[in-house]
């Protein structure tokens, strides 16, 4: 039986980047606020000690940071023919653990979505056709615009000290910045990164051939940052341990180095690490949510009361919690009824490796970091004419160098050896001459990629696991392909003896990492029938839940999500604190 | 003549109005209708720190129960709150004055100095005064606290007397006519209600203040309290007023972060004060020039410590703390031309290096970074390399540390652990 607890005003799932942007607002606004944390407490000098911080073994390959198989998985298939299997590793992606979420383990690359992606259904109508939208591809508009995400794109900015250079500063377009982003209505924060010889190369090269790069927008800082919260953020050293680590220097936007040293001193605001919410609770109207249920490590179940619930864990928490508890109609893709678990994406990694002449090119790849490096956006979403192409789509295209991890970084020119001297010596000769340049590709919603609970396939404690059943759709692999034979003619212009195209092909695989940028199953928007919360990120069906997160997207751009995901943030707590506490109830009227 | 005029200072400073005078006419009975004395009495009780030693943390405001390690024994501090059976309920204003002003408390028990009579002697009668009628109003609370833990002979509280005999003198404070109004208000604060002293002034082998040496460093609970006199190398002399009354306020300024004790001095008490008290603090401190002593050369650099050290610290240290040392503002402490670095005693920067120590973390700067620990991967020799290259780069200049000193510490820490 669970212990009933005492009323909080609002209870709020999970303790990473949504979860401590919001939690920080609500308790601005007075509001009583306790977090719920799957995981343990992180901080960055006892964590992510810069004496152990750079530790390959220890946090990539073994994956320190992230959730436990063990703990919570999900089963994965290609399409609903097959039989799902449960993840015993995670490889494709890696879902966070702990404070912080995979905010602390993220890369630090922060864009905004481009005007066009929120009304993505709409501008292709518009510019090609209805006909040119397969059947099958469920991408929808987000049903808010552009203009409405920019002022929480730049608080989000400014919260994380975003390093970057504007190219579109209230409709004047700046040189150096990036010449397709929407308007914004300041610079950032700070300044672009430092860029090495790579990434210099690249850019030059790049420009020459017509297009016109930019420095990526970096959450890992270029100088000390005092943000608008009072809290301090340290200058990147290149140290080039970013994505899978924390970072031992404060230089990487996160919760512990933007947020949670203020948000921990307000007397209104609780946390409980290692409590895992089991449901949200509902009245007997179903239209209610009445608090949650939640789970110690002992086993001790609780019941919070609360008369407002903010599920902010990772998104495939989010809408498993959301299943499990009867929030929205299951997803039939057969029937294509129901909207719960809808629109699952991904995004489509792509790479080329470039291999140089060692005797005239050295990049030296042990300097890097996660966001540092010089982008163009002639191949992302649809700033290029699909129309001949007969696809939609795109991806951010940039020289990123992120470090040379001496575990799981050794790139051979093709052809080369796979083991033995022949092998140590192809290492050898082209490990300081290489480059890599990727796209980082969108992910558009297809009628057969969705989650639901597993039939078969049970937690600890019983319940369903979540199922995945997705596959990479022709339009994103005609994508993919267009996108990386563009960028392998960047490189070879670069000067590169050799090249390595990487389209993402086939099938997908759990096992190779590709990103953790999975996204929808409660899409956002203004049809109830097509999706699960409204733009204000509250449940259609139960208006005293909001769920932030990835999850809400319809479908994924052709840039990495964490930027837009800390903005819908901000905008939920806003609709909160000005609308919705004021008469509680639904925010948008279907 | 003189009282009534720093009582007028003080008043002002405080926001305090024409009530005051009133009151110094009022018997010693507490009117505890006297909001404006509550008050000021609160203030007096947060610049003298009386919560730090009197509450254990997360425990009840003044209950007692912090154990003093001293070189002699354990003390607890007791608790002051208005319990009849285990606080000082039974205690009469006079009987708080005897224990401030003379270390003899009700029923002629004699203190230990751990607790800061010398330096509470010199508070004003009408400090005392607000003081009693501010503790008069806390809930008592139940807590039976053992204050003397400590070992033969020394729990002889009569020893006291000899003690007193030798080392104290009941005193008031004596303002300078020299000096500025600012200057004497800061001078009070600093030797009576703040007891910096306490920490900072070294002490001779009974345990007694070194007066001659006041507030120039001293070693105490594993910590070394440096110099904050104007001494440009040990001390705080390269520090402007404002920048001294920022680190006072905030817990940071341009240069330096407070974390150990002092991080619980800026949390419970000078982050609390008023402007203008702080601001008449540094204005006294930065006013203490002591003689200055020899300053040592600095290492070569071709020295052997010093080229190991210089290794260590590009490993480990130099990400934070920078090439040049100057670190990063509100983040990570400069070590070039910090007194602290350069301090003859290495105590408190051998464990920081050892053991780390998170920054205090105020409303006006919240980021509360930390140094984390790093003598889980550092030996004793790599420690006394990397602490003797900070104290001789960056035209620092300070004595080389030995592997045995990083020892002493590292002992002295898991001993206190």
């Amino acid at each position: 039986m669970a212990r009933k607890l005492p009323r909080k005003d609002v209870v709020v799932i999970g303790l990473g980047w949504t979860g401590s942007i919001i939690a920080n607002e609500l308790c601005d606004e007075g509001l009583d606020v306790v977090a719920l944390e799957r995981g343990p407490w992180r901080d960055t000098a006892t964590d992510f000690n810069i004496g152990y911080a750079p530790d390959e073994l220890r946090y990539n390959v073994r994956q320190e940071l992230m959730l436990r198989p063990a703990q919570e998985t999900v089963t994965a298939r290609n399409n609903a023919d097959q039989t799902a299997l449960p993840m015993r590793h995670f490889g494709s992606f890696h879902p966070g653990n702990g404070v912080g979420g995979a905010g602390v383990h993220w890369a630090g690359i922060t864009w905004r979505f481009s005007p066009a992606d929120f009304r993505l259904r709409s501008h292709y109508t518009e510019r090609y056709g209805a006909q040119s939208i397969p059947e099958d591809m469920t991408i929808q508009d987000w049903g808010l615009t552009y203009e409405d995400m920019e002022p929480y794109y730049d608080r989000f900015e400014y919260l994380a000290g975003v390093s970057g250079k504007a190219g579109n500063l209230n409709g004047q377009m700046q040189e150096g910045g990036n010449p397709f982003e929407g308007a914004r209505q300041r610079e950032y924060p700070n300044p672009p990164m430092m860029q090495t010889y790579g990434p210099t190369l690249f850019a030059e090269t790049a420009a020459k051939m017509g297009y016109k790069p930019f420095p990526i927008p970096s959450s890992l800082l270029s100088r000390t940052y005092t943000n608008p919260l009072g809290v301090t953020m340290g200058q990147c050293t290149f140290c080039g341990f970013c994505t899978n680590y924390g970072c031992a220097n404060y230089s990487k936007a996160s919760a512990q180095t933007t947020v949670l040293p203020v948000l921990m001193r307000k007397s209104n605001f609780e946390l409980r690490t290692l409590c895992e919410v089991l449901k949200v609770n509902l009245d007997s109207s179903g239209k209610k949510a009445t608090g949650v249920t939640y789970i110690d490590t002992s086993g001790n179940e609780y019941e919070q009361p609360a008369d407002l619930v903010i599920l902010c864990a990772f998104m495939l928490d989010n809408v498993r919690l959301m299943l499990l508890s009867g929030i929205g109609t299951p997803y039939d893709h057969r029937a294509g009824t129901g909207t719960l678990g809808r629109n699952f994406c991904y995004q489509m990694a792509n790479q080329v490796v470039g291999f140089f002449d060692p005797a005239k090119y050295n990049f030296n790849n042990f300097i890097g970091g996660g966001a540092t490096g010089m982008a163009i956006d002639e191949f992302n979403n649809d700033n290029f004419d699909h129309g001949p192409l007969g696809f939609l789509g795109g991806g951010s295209t940039r020289c990123a160098p992120i470090g040379a991890e001496p575990i799981s970084r050794r790139p051979t020119p093709p052809g080369s050896p796979t083991w033995g001297s022949g092998w140590k010596k192809a290492v050898r000769d082209s490990y300081l001459s290489n480059l890599s340049v990727g796209c980082e590709a969108s992910s558009y919603a297809n009628r057969g990629n969705f989650l639901d609970l597993d039939p078969t396939y049970t937690d600890r404690l019983g319940r369903p696991l979540m199922r995945i059943t997705f596959d990479f759709p022709e339009n994103d692999l005609k994508m993919s392909d267009y996108v990386t034979r563009k960028v392998a003619e960047i490189v070879r212009a670069m000067g590169a003896q050799q090249i390595d195209e990487n389209p993402r092909t086939g099938h997908w695989s759990v096992v190779p990492y590709q990103s953790t940028h999975v996204v929808g199953g409660t899409a956002m928007g203004m049809d109830p029938s097509t999706s699960v919360v409204n733009p204000y990120l509250q449940s259609w069906d139960v208006p005293n839940v909001f769920t932030v997160g990835a999850n809400v997207f319809p479908q994924n751009s052709g840039y990495n999500p964490t930027g837009t995901v800390g903005a819908l943030a901000f905008r939920a707590a806003d609709a909160i604190r000005s609308r919705y506490l004021k008469s509680p109830g639904p925010l948008v009227h279907a | 003549m003189t009282r009534n005029r720093l009582a007028i200072a003080a008043a002002a400073a405080l926001l305090v109005s024409a009530a005051v005078p009133a009151i110094l006419a009022v018997p010693a009975r507490a009117d505890d209708q006297d909001f404006g004395l509550i008050e000021r009495g609160r203030y007096v009780a947060t610049a003298a720190d009386c919560v730090a030693c009197h509450s254990v943390p997360g425990g009840k405001p003044y209950a007692g129960g912090t154990a003093l390690q001293t070189p002699f024994g354990t003390l607890v501090a007791p608790n002051i709150t208005p319990d009849r059976e285990t606080g000082i309920g039974n205690w009469t204003e006079e009987d708080l004055r005897s224990t401030l002003r003379e270390g003899i408390g009700r029923g002629g028990k004699r203190l230990y100095p751990a607790m800061p009579y010398p330096a509470y002697t010199r508070m004003t009668d009408d400090d005392i005064h607000a003081l009693w009628s501010y503790l008069r109003t806390l809930p008592p609370v139940s807590n039976a606290v053992e204050a003397n833990q400590l070992p033969f002979p020394f729990n002889i509280r009569l020893l006291m007397a000899g003690w007193n005999l030798l080392n104290f003198e009941p005193s008031s404070f004596k303002p300078d006519p020299q000096k500025s109004g600012e200057w004497n208000r800061g001078a009070y604060l600093v030797q009576a209600l703040g007891h910096c002293g306490t920490c900072h002034t070294p002490k001779s082998a009974l345990g007694a203040d070194d007066n001659d040496r006041a507030l120039q460093g001293a070693n105490l609970q594993a910590w070394y309290a440096p110099s904050i006199t104007a001494d440009k190398r040990q001390g705080i002399g390269n520090w402007s007023v404002d920048q001294l009354t920022a680190y006072l306020k905030t817990g940071a300024n341009h240069q330096s972060l407070a974390s150990g004790p002092m991080a619980e001095e800026i949390q419970n008490s000078s982050s609390k004060m008023t402007d203008a008290d702080l601001k008449a603090i540094a204005t006294y401190l930065l006013d203490q020039t002591p003689s200055a002593g020899k300053a040592p050369g600095p290492l070569a650099a071709d020295d052997a410590r010093m080229r190991t050290g210089g290794a260590v610290y590009t490993d480990t240290c130099m990400a934070c703390h920078g090439g040049d040392g100057k670190g990063q503002t509100f983040l990570f402490p400069t070590l070039a031309g910090s007194g602290l670095v350069q301090a003859d005693d290495p105590a408190t920067l051998i464990r920081l290096v050892l053991d780390g120590s998170r920054a205090v973390a105020t409303d006006d700067r919240p980021t509360g970074p930390a140094m984390p620990p790093l003598g889980w991967r550092l030996t004793d020799a790599d420690v006394a390399a990397v602490v003797t290259y900070i104290r001789n780069s960056w035209s620092n200049a300070a004595p080389p540390v030995s592997a045995g000193d990083v020892a002493k510490v590292r002992k002295t820490l898991a001993q206190a652990n």
